[in-house]
């Protein structure tokens, strides 16, 4: 045992400015949201998917020796091969090149889709929630109204009028799309314009765009982004939707949607015609939706259940 | 109170379909050239007397109100490609079809939704949690058109277990059923599974316990009940779900129902049929949403009847 002496028990000297220092970095909140969203193993491995998902549909069609449109009758329906990473198709074009072509498609339309809807959603969602009362009821009214039409009915009619395109789908898709993120904004709105820096704000003589814009919006944006991030899925999957009961993108072009279209028939014989375009819709949609249920359960851990 | 509430609710609704049927009939009007411009080398006689039959000879606003006084007499008019049949006659002949498939599907995602849900919230974080999980987000991620294909290659050409396609008996009923009821179900075992796990941390929960109740009676007189209350509120966004999805479910399956008629009258450009399901099937989602909306602010008499319905 070791023996005591009269040294061991002088008290340490005690520097209370040394107590009062911040010894960790502080975190903002989206530095927290990062270090949450990091622990969680299925959201980052989706968010690594994506990522290389965008690469790829950036980088392949430009370095492919192959194109989407030339077709090869001699060599039609030809089994994956190290020449056709992922076999033919019935004109014989390259399936791996025309499937990243229709990633590019899928992106484009699920990105596109969610950032409009995004911005009408917050303009409006804002608007009504911060002048309340008659504003808001007719505002919400008409949002109620549309919301009533059923999403597909309506992108369906618009596909049949509008000449096809990537464009067209994008219009029809934000159309009545953007009436969810009207709603969570209005709510996150609502919650937040009681509050005293709004008071101060307005004290300090904030007019009401300055104050919904600079001090409400980026206060809301944790369900904001949540709920943009969870449009991106659905956008892809009503696109996909839409190719395959043959209102989607015009030939040559073909997205996922299209590409399953077309092997569906060919199921039987040339089963990988379908697969292919299947799969990477499916595991697409997929990576979506499991980044956005991790981003939630970061952004508000209360949440997570 | 309720009268008043319903009252409203009746008249939303009522402005929401007049808002459709408008929008629908303008928008097929703005397409551009005329439904017979495809037809070659028709005499102008016939294609004035054609014209007529269909009203096209008309000024734009009085063909607009023949279509509303069509509408409101439920008369749809003629189709403009299947010279024989009415837009009213493929309704009763697709729609019944249709029906039987959606309420098997209906019945299928809520039964098998809640099930999935309730073992999950049981066995919290154990296996038979992530499993049900996992399966419930597939379903979500995985469209229904990818899924029933799927089904077709392995149930009925690699295993021959069911028949591929066509509408002829019980058998032919469960491959459109099962794809058309994986999302909804998904859904409703998402649901079910964090309502159940909320409901079971409540403290009338405990109290039961601790009188020792058994645990099946627990869940099933005690739990189930109140974590079913939001599953309802599902159920008019599930009946869209369902209806939508057939477009696909029955065009892959070879299912003589509406949805797939709706998808030909698209291919085919056959603008009165388009109008005329589209206004068809707004009109039966529109009814069935106020029908849940009602039918949850009774069940649960803690809602208040201005709120329902909203956040």
């Amino acid at each position: 045992m070791q023996h005591l002496t009269k040294e061991h028990f002088e008290p340490i000297s005690v520097d209370l400015r040394q107590a009062e220092e911040i010894k960790r970095p502080s975190l903002s909140f989206w530095a927290d949201v990062w270090r949450r969203l990091k622990m969680n193993k299925v959201a980052m491995a989706s968010l690594i998917f994506i990522v290389a998902l965008i690469v790829c549909a950036v980088v392949i069609p430009m370095v492919s020796s192959n194109d989407y449109f030339t077709t090869d009758l001699a060599g039609k329906n030809k089994k994956p091969s190290a020449e056709h990473w992922f076999g033919t198709d019935d004109l014989g074009r390259d399936m791996f090149v025309r499937i990243w072509y229709g990633a590019r498609i899928s992106l484009e339309v699920g990105l596109a889709a969610a950032f409009i809807d995004l911005i009408i959603g917050v303009i409006w969602g804002g608007i009504a929630g911060f002048y309340g009362g008659k504003v808001d009821e007719i505002m919400m009214r008409i949002a109620d109204i549309l919301f009533a039409i059923p999403y597909l009915l309506v992108v369906i009619l618009l596909m049949v009028v509008l000449s096809p395109g990537v464009g067209t789908i994008i219009i029809a898709l934000t159309i009545t799309g953007w009436i969810g993120m009207a709603r969570i904004v209005r709510g996150q709105i609502l919650q937040l314009k009681s509050q005293e820096f709004v008071l101060a704000a307005r004290s300090l003589g904030a007019d009401s765009g300055r104050l919904i814009f600079k001090h409400l919006i980026p206060n809301a944006l944790g369900p904001i982004i949540v709920t943009l991030s969870l449009t991106v899925p659905t956008a892809i999957f009503a696109e996909s939707f839409l190719s395959f009961i043959g209102l989607g993108v015009a030939a040559p072009v073909a997205s996922w949607g299209t590409m399953s279209s077309e092997g569906l028939p060919a199921m039987k014989y040339y089963p990988w015609r379908l697969m292919f375009p299947a799969v990477f819709i499916s595991v697409t949609i997929l990576a979506f939706n499991l980044f956005g249920d991790g981003l939630r359960d970061a952004v508000d851990p209360r949440l997570r259940k | 109170m309720l009268i008043r509430y319903l009252g409203k609710r009746i008249f939303f609704m009522l402005i929401s379909l007049f808002l459709i049927v408008t929008a629908t009939f303008f928008i097929m009007k703005a397409v551009p050239g005329g439904p017979f411009t495809s037809e070659k080398n028709v005499p102008e006689e016939i294609k004035a007397a054609l014209e007529a039959k269909y009203k096209l000879d008309l000024p734009l606003h009085e063909q607009y109100f023949e279509y509303l006084k069509g509408v409101i007499t439920w008369d749809l008019g003629p189709s403009f490609t299947e010279k024989s049949s009415t837009v009213n006659e493929m309704i009763s002949r697709g729609f019944p079809v249709s029906a039987h498939l959606g309420a098997q599907a209906l019945l299928l995602a809520i039964f098998g939704g809640i099930i999935l849900g309730v073992i999950a919230a049981l066995k919290h974080n154990k296996w038979q949690d992530y499993s049900a999980m996992v399966i419930a987000v597939l379903g979500l991620s995985v469209p229904g058109f990818i899924l029933a294909s799927f089904y077709q290659y392995f149930f009925a050409i690699q295993w021959g277990l069911l028949p591929i396609a066509k509408w002829e008996g019980f058998e032919y009923t469960i491959l459109p059923s099962l794809a058309l009821s994986a999302s909804p179900m998904a859904f409703i075992a998402r649901l079910t599974r964090s309502n159940m796990i909320e409901v079971l941390g409540q403290d009338y929960i405990k109290t039961a316990k601790a009188k020792g109740l058994h645990t099946f009676t627990i869940t099933v007189k005690h739990a189930i009940r109140n974590a079913l209350l939001p599953v309802i509120t599902y159920l008019g966004p599930l009946i869209a779900n369902i209806l939508t999805g057939a477009f696909v479910i029955e065009r892959i399956f070879g299912v003589p129902g509406l949805g797939r008629e709706f998808v030909l009258s698209i291919t085919n450009r056959d603008y009165t049929v388009i109008m005329g399901t589209t206004v068809f099937y707004s009109i039966i989602l529109v009814v069935m949403i106020l029908i849940v909306d009602i039918a949850y602010t009774l069940i649960d008499p803690r809602i208040k009847l201005a709120d329902a319905g909203r956040e």
